[in-house]
């Protein structure tokens, strides 16, 4: 085909006109029509979410919620930023992990509901509702779902090698130890260096707490004795080689829980999805355990992973999304189908009981699984997260890289010191009141 | 590439006398170009010139920097150049993409040249087959040849590993820190051989035949023939290809960060570009990233014309 210039021409600012206005029409709220509906964006990544919305829509005519789907935690947070940066773009309602919300907050991009939704710091663990409020009188998101973290295990092979569960962390070191003793080929667990949510979810197990605001300051205490405590320990295991040094999630990872190679994993209550995807071949083989404990007469326990949603500050109704954020998250109703839908576990206290009657199906095999959920979902500590988390977890995987790489005890406890360093310095060159 | 436009005689005084018409004559050009122009000033100028202006900028925060207007964007003169600059991360990232330059672009182009000298030899057999799947991974894109790979390292799933293990040998992970350079520049080489090969194999076709008989009778044979004949006839096109190569390597990325979270070797600050890409969208500031990214644009620019003039009356001599 030979077009002429001018037709190229034409052509090329024909296209160059859709992608901007491809562009500007994209995400925000138009403004409410005369009398037709409230027409409210929600951008989440929660599969299935679509599905509950749709009964929200049936039964609500004059609030019609669109789901716009997202890839992940991550990605979903730099748009939503970029918009909130660019002015315009951002959805009405946002899902948002915990550790994101100061991070947003400090961006002005999630607006206050605290006048918008009724009072529901009764109705969600302590530490929960202080993620979404910060500790203030402002309400920035309303819980969805939570993280509790219990310790998962291959029950058969526990069995065939006489192995018992542990229930304090000494145990678990002797059984990692037993384990390689019994089986050089298989491991108790592995040491992610990529995941530093898993690790930040052990020092709150320990009693760390990051942050924390003091008056009209930030404090940081990532290397506080809590944090040193556990990574000295995992530095002793990896040193040693009873436990693995590579990463969680890679194919590899997911071969060996699928092979019988790892038969251990320290993880959240949102576990049995991920085996049931990575592992299928186990169904019915792993139970799960509340955590190995530091001082067994104190059961703890630390969050990895839940969220919340939120109202962002370009929604021209927050007090529409912010009722429907209650419905959803605060709700019998909304509460039975995000378990039914998206499988989540339930922030929720109130609703939690009646939608969780069911064991997931990849453990089916352990019909107390929700009960030990719920009582191990009580010990989580609290932990406030600053400003500056991403900061942090990308400083947690350079420097655990390296540490995890070398099979050091001493470059675990460096790689904290590394961290708080990191981590104070980001907040003073930014110019955050910082008190040390 | 300097194409030297010969001096044109002086346009008789007739010609330059304005006549009705000039004027839209001389608009015409103006408004063939203007699509072109457009495009470039909204899509490459403006961005460029915006990118240049946030790098002097930066972000200050007040008190606890939570809620609205606790944000101010002030000016901060060279202080992100000069942050990025002191920055010891950065500088290892330059030394790593460095090395990683050196192992990448003579191997890629060595075997370039070595199989379009082969497809181009006239003992070849299956040319067409065989040009095809040397090219083939060029058209795969960096991110998933970057899986397929990271997959085949990973000795848990590798089946290379597989029979590593099955013959005894010891390998050693090649995510391990001495090693993992390799395993990102075998990637890079894997796909960059096959577009290089066919930029040098295309050069080759288009060396006029007689020359070949004209050596043959004077008693030359293949491997005189490309050592004498073709690989000096073809060094533009190579010294093109190299130039290409050292842009692409200052500007690698997408291997190393996807193969990111497969290992514990590659940190988020591996490569210069990875710095930026941590800077504006981990770290949220986009002003220092604006910095590093105008410093590596510099730096690519000074590079690739250096070398260009370094090298140019050697390659281009032909053409003046």
């Amino acid at each position: 085909m030979r077009l002429s210039t001018g037709t190229k021409a034409a052509a090329i600012i024909a296209s160059a006109a859709l992608l901007m206005t491809a562009c500007s029409s994209g995400g925000g709220s138009d403004a409410p029509a005369a009398d037709g509906p409230v027409e409210l964006t929600f951008w989440t990544w929660a599969p299935n979410v679509d599905k509950v919305v749709e009964t929200w829509n049936a039964a609500n005519p004059d609030i019609h919620v669109t789901v716009n789907k997202q890839d992940g935690g991550d990605p979903a947070i730099t748009k939503l930023l970029t918009a909130v940066k660019a002015g315009s773009g951002a959805p009405d309602i946002m899902q948002t992990e915990y550790q994101k919300i100061p991070t947003l907050v400090s961006a002005d991009a999630l607006a206050d509901i605290s006048g918008e939704v009724a009072d529901l710091a009764d109705q969600f663990p302590e530490g929960v509702w202080n993620d979404v409020t910060l500790g203030s009188d402002a309400v920035y998101a309303v819980p969805q779902d939570s993280g509790p973290m219990q310790f998962y295990y291959r029950a058969d092979i526990f069995e065939q090698l006489g192995l018992t569960v542990p229930t304090t962390w000494d145990e678990y070191a002797a059984t990692a130890a037993a384990l390689q003793a019994a089986d050089p080929t298989k491991y108790l667990g592995t040491f992610s260096a990529t995941d530093a949510g898993w690790f930040t979810g052990l020092s709150q197990q320990a009693g760390a707490s990051w942050w924390g605001i003091d008056g009209d300051s930030w404090t940081v205490a990532v290397d506080d004795e809590a944090t040193l405590k556990v990574a000295d320990y995992w530095g002793g295991l990896v040193e040693s080689g009873v436990i693995d040094n590579k990463p969680m999630y890679t194919p590899e990872w997911n071969a060996a829980l699928n092979n019988g190679t790892q038969i251990g994993w320290l993880s959240a209550i949102w576990a049995p999805g991920v085996l049931e995807g990575n592992a299928p071949d186990t169904a019915g083989l792993w139970k799960m355990a509340p955590m190995p404990q530091w001082d067994a007469a104190k059961p703890a326990t630390g969050n990895w992973g839940g969220s919340a949603t939120a109202v962002t500050s370009q929604s021209k109704h927050p007090a529409e999304a912010a009722q429907f954020i209650e419905w959803l998250n605060a709700s019998q109703e909304g509460v039975d189908l995000l378990v039914e839908q998206t499988g989540i576990y339930p922030a929720n206290i109130p609703a939690s009981a009646e939608a969780l009657s069911e064991p997931p199906t990849f453990f089916a095999n352990q019909p107390d699984f929700y009960e030990i959920a719920a009582q191990t979902a009580k010990t989580a500590g609290s932990f406030t997260y600053g400003p500056n988390v991403n900061v942090t977890y990308s400083a947690y995987n350079d420097e655990f890289g390296k540490a995890t790489e070398a099979k050091s005890q001493a470059a675990f406890t460096a790689a904290v010191e590394a961290m708080q360093k990191v981590t104070l310095e980001d907040l003073k060159s930014s110019g955050f009141n910082v008190k040390e | 590439m300097t194409t030297t436009t010969p001096v044109r005689p002086s346009a008789p005084p007739a010609a330059r006398r304005r006549r009705p018409g000039a004027s839209r004559r001389q608009a015409a050009p103006w408004g063939f170009l203007a699509p072109a122009i457009v495009l470039f000033v909204l899509f490459l100028a403006l961005p460029i010139a915006y990118a240049v202006y946030l790098s002097f900028r930066t972000e200050k925060v007040s008190g606890l920097g939570l809620g609205s207007g606790a944000r101010t964007e002030v000016w901060n003169g060279f202080a992100n150049y000069a942050a990025s600059l002191a920055d010891p991360e950065f500088l290892a990232s330059v030394g790593r993409v460095a090395l990683y330059g050196v192992i990448v672009v003579p191997t890629m182009l060595g075997l370039a040249l070595l199989f379009a000298l082969l497809l181009d030899s006239r003992r070849s057999r299956a040319t067409k087959f065989s040009r095809i799947s040397i090219f083939l991974p060029y058209a795969v894109p960096a991110v998933i040849s970057s899986l397929l790979w990271g997959f085949l390292y990973l000795p848990g799933v590798s089946p290379f590993y597989y029979v590593f293990d099955r013959l005894g040998w010891d390998v050693p992970s090649l995510f391990s820190s001495d090693l993992v350079i390799f395993a990102v520049a075998n990637i890079a080489v894997w796909g960059g051989v096959g577009f290089n090969m066919v930029v040098i194999y295309t050069s080759l076709r288009a060396i006029p035949s007689e020359l070949y008989e004209a050596a043959e009778l004077d008693g030359c044979n293949q491997i005189g023939m490309a050592w004498r004949i073709k690989i000096p006839i073809v060094v533009p096109s190579i010294i093109m290809t190299f130039v290409f190569s050292m842009i692409a390597t200052l500007q690698v990325f997408a291997e190393p960060t996807t193969l990111k979270p497969l290992s514990n070797t590659i940190s988020s600050t591996w490569t210069p570009l990875m710095k930026v890409y941590r800077d504006a969208f981990i770290r949220g500031d986009l002003y220092s990233a604006a910095a590093t990214s105008v410093i590596i644009a510099v730096a690519t620019f000074v590079l690739s014309f250096g070398f260009l003039r370094l090298v140019q009356s050697r390659a281009f001599g032909q053409e003046k």
